[in-house]
């Protein structure tokens, strides 16, 4: 049973970066932009929230680095697909080329500057993102374990799938981004602005994913720097979209079962089930090509690929 | 009377032409669609040295310490190529399924069942006639790669399956079909317990030409290939055409899906052929890191190329340049070889954007016209 327990904790912290990444693509892909850069505007968000959080020793300064680096990040991206068009796959990986190198150059330049060549949080940071203590509430026996003993992030983390749920399905606003998503010329003309709504919605996606990343940087390396601390996950979150079906609130669902698949090769007692470590790291990419081709197999609209992503709006050509 | 005007002038704002407008614009020259995509590589670099400069180095010595490191010796020079044969192979690879649209983002993924099938014969076949054993491996990263690339090209076919996410998917299986062979059955006995997979025999390993392993000379003539291919056969027509409309191929008597999956075997083959260069030739054994994000770069630099083999082979020369020299600037100025991806960026930031001047134009309102 604590077993069990530890195992479902430590699914929801190796989830969390995950839940990131996920809503912030969920964001971009329902405004009909597939952004393969996620990878790339993570690791910029790991490095400006990491190296603000070394500076200002301030957490909140660190978030707000974070996500304001993820924005910045994808302005480059909206301006080149939304305004100039450009092929949004390669514009993606571009980013995300430039991102991680972007993010471990600078790591290094300042590891350079240090004397003993190691950059750690300051404490007063490390110490608010701690596992948090609820009085009452964390002592509970399995619920306190399970529900709140967490470090902040977490928690931020369910919230902005929760607002964004809401956001996208419940607003008006919401509606209006995902009839871009679906058919930008329709939308346009209905009146929608839809180059604004494209660009606050992907400059919105990216903060998020920057965030994402600073979790990488802050809590899963232990407050230490570390170069290529998102090593991955922004990929593993372009999945992860699929996999939640473009729900955000499936999204949570999501990142924590994937989060479980990352960390069960430690769970699953060797002598019982014997199955080589590299099997379950394939497991959520596995799961995630079946969940494209039932979701293929099935046609259905409501729970597939925002029809318009991927394809570049020209308003003369409507 | 004033109801009048505010009346009407409701309306004209209403009417307002919006401040910018895009438009397409005639068909540039030649001549000047150069000259566009130049100046854009000449504004990344003025970008890329600003970066420098606000970190504190001098641009100009820096470029031509990159410069000079990919050309200073035969040693670098020799270097900077075999950077290159994995990225000029698989860029034409990726080119291919581009042609047809076809978004092929599993390169990586093609390259490593590539190097996989490959290396099953320079492992456990090491004692096989040199050459034989060459044409073999060469014939199974043909078909390692070709068969990876056909998965998702069935699944379009069949279901329409979403390509570019389902070939993302198929990357990260291949990448830990790699760590699950180093770790179980391909595991080398004779390295103490370090996860690796044995150094091919020397009679496994590609020959070399001009000190270099003759991965160039296959490069090379793929290039050739691909352009014949693309350009002067009956299936690079039917690509062309399916490619444009699938309603026509099929008018036309061709099989839409028939020329899917052909291609799709060809790119991932071509992509295949990718990994065993890698492998045989410069790694000598199997790595986790044969692909190491080759197959994402050959997506951009076919895409910068215009898919065209001639310029994928001068663009991916350059990218190769610039990751060899980049590598220098760790000893020269103790400056992060990331510094390679960065300028790669900024420099592909500049030529995506430049595009959009090549096929469109901006018109400003007029002033006084409301």
């Amino acid at each position: 049973m604590d077993m069990l327990l530890n195992f479902l904790a430590a699914a929801v912290l190796a989830g969390a970066p995950l839940l990131f990444g996920t809503v912030g693509e969920i964001i971009n892909e329902k405004s009909g932009h597939l952004n393969l850069g996620v990878e790339g505007i993570m690791a910029i968000g790991a490095c400006a929230g990491f190296m603000t959080g070394y500076a200002t020793d301030s957490l909140i300064a660190a978030l707000i680095a974070a996500f304001i680096s993820g924005v910045i990040a994808s302005v480059i991206y909206a301006l080149l697909t939304v305004t100039f068009m450009a092929n949004q796959n390669v514009t993606g990986l571009t980013l995300t080329i430039f991102g991680v190198g972007l993010s471990n150059f600078f790591g290094e330049y300042m590891l350079g500057k240090t004397e003993n060549n190691t950059l750690k949080l300051p404490e007063n940071v490390t110490s608010q993102l701690r596992n948090i203590n609820i009085p009452g509430l964390s002592n509970i026996p399995v619920v306190g374990k399970l529900f709140f003993s967490y470090n902040i992030f977490i928690y931020i983390g369910v919230v902005i799938a929760v607002l964004i749920y809401f956001y996208l399905n419940k607003t008006k606003a919401g509606l209006n981004l995902r009839a871009v998503g679906e058919n930008p010329a329709a939308a346009d003309a209905v009146g929608i602005n839809v180059t604004r709504l494209k660009y606050i919605n992907i400059l919105l996606g990216g903060g998020i994913c920057g965030i994402g990343g600073a979790y990488c940087s802050m809590i899963t390396c232990g407050g230490v720097w570390m170069s290529g601390s998102v090593n991955g996950l922004g990929w593993i979150s372009v999945a992860l979209v699929i996999f939640a079906i473009w729900s955000p609130a499936r999204a949570i669902f999501g990142a924590f079962v994937f989060g479980a698949f990352s960390v069960l090769k430690y769970y699953v007692p060797k002598n019982i089930i014997a199955v080589p470590n590299a099997f379950y790291d394939m497991l959520p990419f596995i799961i995630t090509a079946l969940v494209l081709v039932i979701t293929s197999i099935r046609q259905s609209k409501e729970n597939s690929q925002p029809a318009a992503c991927g394809l570049s709006y020209f308003r003369e050509e409507r | 009377m004033k109801g009048g005007i505010s009346v009407s002038e409701a309306v004209k704002t209403s009417k307002k032409e919006p401040l910018v407008r895009i438009i397409k614009r005639a068909e540039r020259s030649n001549r000047e669609i150069f000259t566009l995509r130049l100046l854009s590589v000449v504004l990344a670099l003025v970008a890329g040295g600003i970066f420098i400069l606000i970190i504190g180095y001098n641009p100009f010595t820096v470029y031509a310490t990159i410069f000079s490191g990919a050309f200073r010796s035969s040693m670098a020079f020799q270097a900077t190529v075999k950077i290159m044969v994995p990225l000029l192979i698989s860029s034409l690879g990726v080119t291919l399924a581009f042609k047809l649209k076809f978004w092929n983002i599993g390169a990586e993924g093609q390259i490593i069942a590539g190097a996989v099938f490959a290396s099953y014969f320079a492992l456990f076949h090491s004692d096989w006639p040199h050459f034989l054993l060459m044409i073999v491996m060469f014939a199974a990263s043909i078909i390692g790669g070709g068969l990876y690339g056909l998965i998702p090209a069935v699944f379009k076919a069949k279901f329409d399956t979403n390509e570019t996410l389902f070939t993302l998917m198929l990357n990260y299986i291949a990448l830990n079909f790699i760590v699950f062979l180093r770790d179980g059955p391909w595991a080398d006995p004779a390295s103490g317990g370090f996860p690796k997979i044995a150094r091919f025999a020397k009679n496994a390993q590609l020959d070399k030409a001009f000190g270099i392993q003759i991965g160039w000379i296959i490069g090379l003539i793929i290039t050739g290939a691909v352009f014949v291919y693309l350009k002067y056969t009956k299936d690079g027509y039917e690509i062309s055409v399916a490619s444009e409309s699938h309603a026509t191929a099929r008018y036309a008597g061709m099989n839409p899906k028939k020329i899917m999956l052909k291609t799709m075997f060809l790119s991932g083959a071509v992509c295949g052929i990718a990994g065993m260069t890698q492998a045989a030739g410069s790694d000598m054994t199997l790595a986790t890191s044969v692909a190491g994000g080759v197959g994402f770069t050959a997506i951009i630099v076919a895409w910068l190329a215009q898919l065209n083999p001639f310029g994928i082979l001068v663009v991916s020369f350059l990218f190769s340049v610039l990751e060899k020299g980049s590598s220098v600037m760790q000893s020269s100025f103790g400056l992060s070889s990331y510094s390679a991806s960065v300028l790669q960026g900024i420099i592909l930031f500049f030529v995506l954007g430049c595009e959009f001047f090549v096929r469109y134009r901006f018109v400003f309102r007029k002033k006084g016209v409301a």
